[in-house]
């Protein structure tokens, strides 16, 4: 139904339908192993051009590695680090929103103040210093991505239990005796998780840029492995001669925020009949 | 009022307080911060010697309080790369990076309102679905890559912007628009949702009844309205542009304090890192009050509640 009425958010699911198809068979679409240096093919470029092959389709970079399969392999590390940090700082905002949107008071004070001051901060330069820290690796840039995150679903929750919290069938629920952890999981929570999936979705993109940010400036997931912001980076160098190195994985990470929002915003619309009735 | 702005005060100090601990407590977090300011290299004897100085043998609760002490004094410590006090290289660098953030919301300004109302004024046009695309674009794009392809494209192919630095105005023109595209695309979906809400509310309804012309009405009735939403949104996304700046600043070169602070970070200089994360933070907590307040004075609703 919702494909039906917005083609974007069709355009949206199968563009991030193929970077996960794309991820997923990395071994098997990829044609080259990807951190597999050649000298000898270095700076190919895409096989449309002059000098060009089939066998390196987006063309080499300046180590001879074929651009096309680090593609395909660093959707590997976005999506994993993306969607695992918006996992996790989903769980911790929802309940952090929960608990302060239902419990009120000092609780409610608390966390606001925290959110207040996680929102302080420049996320990226908190990040990367902590990534400095810690070190670059898979763990430490989810544990630092789930930080950036958040705070934006307890914001959400927490403005969204409070109205629940005043609506008739709580009140009836607690008149009946139940426990304040039952009413927050069995009647709250299922009433905030379709704005949680709609952010969710969201959040995923917004991670997506971060992580790619950090790489690029040499604090993402080490190399070899290959990462669509670090080989953004390391074309940089070879602009003039070999712009394709630096463009493909530009237009990898646009093309799957892209198509990530408009499966976002089709969600929302869906979720959202009011906000239907205006976009 | 007075009890709304006392709130919002006592709110932000709490926070500059938070703020501070977490700078501080940024040299903890890899365990031992003298293992990581001083060389690999670093023998025992001079680790110890490095601890007693910068007093690492003392409690946390005294090692904080000493920080903060300190730190309302402007003294962070001395830059371990430079040598010298941390708060005066970055304060020479602030004008830098405010000259940079300034322009991008200015420009993101300029381009996002006028679409934003085009897009709501024609809604399902054209011009409506040229708007969204344009801004769903923006909202997409990694601003380093465009960054780089900008500086391809009007720097080396065409020549008529400079690569990096900063000098004239044409610097600050591919470094601000780099910045601003994401808040940009972010405000024109912003304003267009906002002026199709006014543009529904019966005060319209009545001008467009009294006969005033079209362009009146989304001028001077809807659009002073729809505006109001901006000015919060625009101070929730200080921190974000703040942001943008720090990796915007180390492509084109912008000796701003994004710069300075990613060789900080790079160089292991956290004397210089705790000051720059504790001033910006600061920073944008001191404009979202000023936000604040400021929607206070817009929005009359605001004071009478």
């Amino acid at each position: 139904m919702i494909f039906r009425r917005s083609p974007l958010t069709s355009v949206g699911a199968a563009i991030v339908g193929l970077v996960v198809l794309a991820a997923m068979a990395a071994p098997l679409l990829g044609t080259t192993d990807p951190i597999e240096q050649d000298l000898s093919a270095a700076l190919k470029p895409p096989f449309w051009l002059a000098d060009g092959s089939i066998a390196h389709p987006l063309g080499t970079d300046h180590l001879g590695r074929d651009v096309y399969s680090r593609l395909v392999y660093g959707a590997r590390i976005s999506l994993t680090i993306s969607v695992l940090a918006a996992l996790l700082g989903a769980a911790v905002g929802v309940a952090a929103g929960l608990a302060a949107g239902y419990l009120g008071g000092r609780v409610d004070m608390v966390i606001m103040r925290i959110v207040d001051l996680n929102l302080a901060f420049p996320l990226i330069l908190l990040a990367l210093a902590v990534v400095a820290l810690l070190g670059a690796n898979l763990r430490n840039l989810v544990i630092v991505m789930t930080i950036t995150t958040w705070m934006i679903y307890a914001r959400v929750v927490r403005g969204m239990s409070l109205t629940l919290r005043e609506q008739e069938f709580i009140q009836a629920v607690c008149a009946l005796g139940a426990r304040d952890s039952r009413i927050i999981v069995r009647h709250i929570l299922p009433n905030v998780a379709a704005p949680i999936l709609v952010i969710w979705t969201l959040e995923v993109a917004r991670v997506i840029l971060m992580e790619s940010a950090l790489s690029f400036l040499g604090l993402g997931v080490p190399p070899p492995t290959p990462t669509w912001g670090r080989m953004l980076a390391e074309g940089r160098d070879y602009l003039t001669v070999a712009g394709w190195i630096s463009i493909f994985p530009g237009i990898a990470i646009m093309v799957t925020v892209l198509g990530i929002n408009f499966l976002g915003d089709g969600l929302r619309d869906l979720l959202d009949p009011r906000l239907r009735q205006q976009t | 009022m007075r009890a709304y702005v006392a709130t919002r005060l006592a709110a932000a100090v709490f926070v500059v307080v938070g703020v501070s601990l977490v700078s501080f407590l940024l040299t903890f977090l890899s365990g031992d911060p003298a293992e990581i300011m001083l060389p690999p290299g670093a023998t025992a004897e001079q680790i110890a010697r490095f601890r007693a100085e910068w007093g690492f043998d003392d409690p946390l609760p005294v090692q904080y309080w000493r920080f903060l002490r300190r730190a309302v004094h402007g003294d962070f410590g001395v830059s371990l790369r430079h040598g010298q006090p941390s708060l005066p290289l970055i304060a020479a660098r602030l004008p830098a990076t405010f000259q940079l953030t300034v322009t991008a919301m200015v420009l993101a300004i300029v381009v996002a309102v006028p679409l934003g109302v085009l897009a709501a004024t024609h809604r399902g046009g054209p011009i409506d679905l040229a708007a969204m695309g344009v801004a769903l674009l923006g909202q997409s794009v990694p601003n380093f890559w465009l960054a780089i392809m900008m500086i391809l494209v009007f720097a080396v192919s065409w020549r008529i912007l400079p690569t990096s630095g900063r000098g004239g105005p044409l610097h600050v023109v591919m470094p601000a628009l780099a910045i601003a595209i994401n808040l940009m695309a972010l405000l024109t979906r912003l304003v267009r949702s906002t002026m199709i809400e006014v543009l529904a509310e019966d005060y319209v309804r009545t001008g467009r009844a009294k006969g005033l012309r079209e362009v009146m009405v989304t001028a001077r009735h809807a659009l002073p309205n729809a505006l109001i939403p901006l000015v919060t949104v625009i101070g929730l996304q200080f921190g974000f542009i703040l942001g943008g700046a720090v990796v915007i600043e180390t492509i084109f070169t912008w000796p701003g304090v994004g710069l300075f602070t990613i060789q900080a970070i790079l160089n292991r200089d956290y004397p210089v890192v705790q000051a720059a994360v504790f001033i910006l933070a600061t920073g944008v907590v001191i404009i979202n009050l000023i936000v604040d307040l400021l929607y206070v004075w817009l929005d009359p609703r605001i004071r009478v509640r």
